[in-house]
């Protein structure tokens, strides 16, 4: 009984948190853009705007879902589970803290501690090229397939550097399973110092994976009308729409854990707190590092333009690639000679 | 034959600008320091435009006395290039002889350009500063006389414009 309802309340607590906050990323998205543009920004519905995602959502649900006629209809409907599905469960494996006692009874922070947390991250993320490239391809429109088609071409060829990245942080915590990753990374020892060009290439992957400017060729506006999305209308781009948001915080939360340590907090144990506020703090810690790498995700699209295609696999193959296995090299020789 | 010659000032990209990172982080600075600069938004409902005294609003006829400056000589309809003011002259007993029965502008059609007012003898037809003009029916579009009619105290800065411009 108590060996499925923790990760039942877990799962819960994640996925309620997660919503509501991929929600808010967009009223901080428009808000951050607003300000940028030295606008103000949504601020009718609720206090400056804070019920905002509300009325989005609001919105979106009771729009007319349109189908258009040429359109395949199974795989229509398919793709925006599929990209929800992938973004939403990508978070299962990351740890947002440690153990934490409630009740009388020790909780590990994190849904499920898989070995191979990694690859099934990975994984994931690759299954979630299918989402984009079928919606494109299914649409039977060629602004949608023409965004289908840069995606699917994009996120294989990003997908290579960001494996290989991460293949340094393996070598250094000996690991594959994401707690044990962040559990070497304690104290001072953040990957991003250990692995500066590890973290810079990462990062660029992970901007492209989730399809977010400088590389949001799949569904460049100006170009592409929508992108693989445009044929979509109502619940069905609201999916869509959750998705990206969602694929940004997850994005934002591997990098936390790969690189800016986790729920590492530096120092946190020399205060003598009692061991249930230091796993608040550190859960707090992992939240603030994430924001603050979803802020910088926000502000870097109202920063640089848009690449060109062929900048983009320019940069892609013959920079990030060979960075990466740099990189790797690096951290194997480090790992030998000390 | 003038001989064009097209003068590109190519500068190549040094080693430092092809890293692109301390580009985007100069970048990052641009847009980080626009965050905190004032903002241009005027929260519109509450915090209304009050416009100079050249701007060009709904057209109004100017009232004195009680009784409008129109003359009904027909000029404003005459010019209208957008064909959106229709008057109805007859005779009054009033020192100025004649006045309009009928007097509709159809601000759908009207495009503000003015003409009515420069074209006037009487100074009786003049563009006030309203901006805000919505309808719900195309007939509420139409503004006869109780529309239009406005005391020349309320134009006063339009009035004083075009005494000192015209």
């Amino acid at each position: 009984m108590e060996l499925l309802l923790i990760p039942a309340i877990k799962i819960a607590v994640v996925l309620i948190v997660m919503l509501t906050v991929v929600a808010y990323t967009v009223l901080l998205e428009r808000k951050v853009a607003a300000a940028i543009q030295n606008r103000i920004g949504p601020n009718r519905v609720g206090w400056k705007g804070m019920l905002q995602p509300l009325a989005d959502v609001l919105k979106l649900l009771t729009k007319e879902d349109i189908v258009p006629k040429q359109a395949n209809r199974f795989i229509h409907d398919l793709a925006p589970m599929i990209s929800i599905a992938v973004a939403l469960t990508t978070f299962a494996v990351i740890p947002f803290g440690d153990h934490i006692v409630l009740f009388g009874r020790d909780i590990k922070l994190q849904i499920a501690s898989v070995n191979i947390g990694i690859l099934y991250i990975l994984a994931l993320t690759s299954l979630g090229v299918y989402g984009v490239t079928l919606s494109g391809w299914s649409s039977n429109s060629k602004y949608s397939l023409l965004g289908g088609l840069r995606s699917s071409a994009q996120l294989i060829s990003y997908e290579l550097s960001m494996g290989i990245s991460v293949i340094g942080v393996i070598m250094l915590a000996g690991s594959l399973q994401l707690d044990k990753i962040v559990e070497a990374q304690a104290g001072w020892r953040w990957n991003i110092i250990l692995q500066p060009i590890g973290f810079i290439t990462f990062v660029v992957s992970a901007f492209a994976e989730t399809n977010r400017l400088p590389f949001d060729l799949p569904e460049a506006e100006p170009e592409l009308v929508g992108g693989y999305h445009t044929e979509y209308s109502g619940l069905k781009f609201g999916l869509f729409f959750l998705a990206e948001y969602a694929n940004m915080l997850t994005g934002s939360a591997i990098i936390t854990t790969l690189y800016l340590g986790g729920w590492q907090v530096p120092f946190v144990h020399d205060f003598g707190l009692s061991d249930f506020w230091v796993a608040i703090i550190q859960v707090a810690g992992f939240c603030s590092k994430v924001v603050l790498l979803i802020l910088f995700f926000i502000i870097i699209r109202w920063t640089l333009p848009r690449f060109r295609y062929d900048q983009l696999m320019n940069l892609g193959w013959k920079w990030m690639l060979p960075l990466s296995i740099l990189n790797l090299l690096l951290t194997g020789a480090a790992i030998l000679l000390l | 034959m003038a001989e064009f010659k097209k003068i590109i000032h190519k500068r190549d990209l040094k080693w430092w600008d092809k890293m692109y990172i301390p580009q985007i982080i100069l970048g990052l600075k641009i847009t980080i320091a626009q965050m905190f600069r004032p903002k241009f938004t005027r929260q519109y409902p509450e915090e209304r435009w009050n416009p100079p005294a050249s701007f060009r609003g709904r057209p109004v006829l100017v009232e004195e006395k009680g009784v409008e400056r129109c003359v009904a000589c027909g000029l404003c309809a005459r010019v209208c290039p957008a064909l959106a003011i229709e008057v109805q002259g007859s005779e009054t007993e009033y020192w100025k002889e004649r006045y309009p029965v009928k007097f509709e502008i159809n601000m759908l059609r009207c495009i503000f350009c003015g003409f009515c007012e420069e074209v006037c003898p009487e100074e009786a037809i003049v563009m006030s500063k309203d901006y805000e003009l919505t309808f719900t029916i195309q007939e509420d579009a139409v503004f006869g006389k109780d529309k239009l009619l406005v005391p020349a105290e309320k134009l006063k800065d339009r009035l004083d414009f075009l005494r000192q411009n015209r």
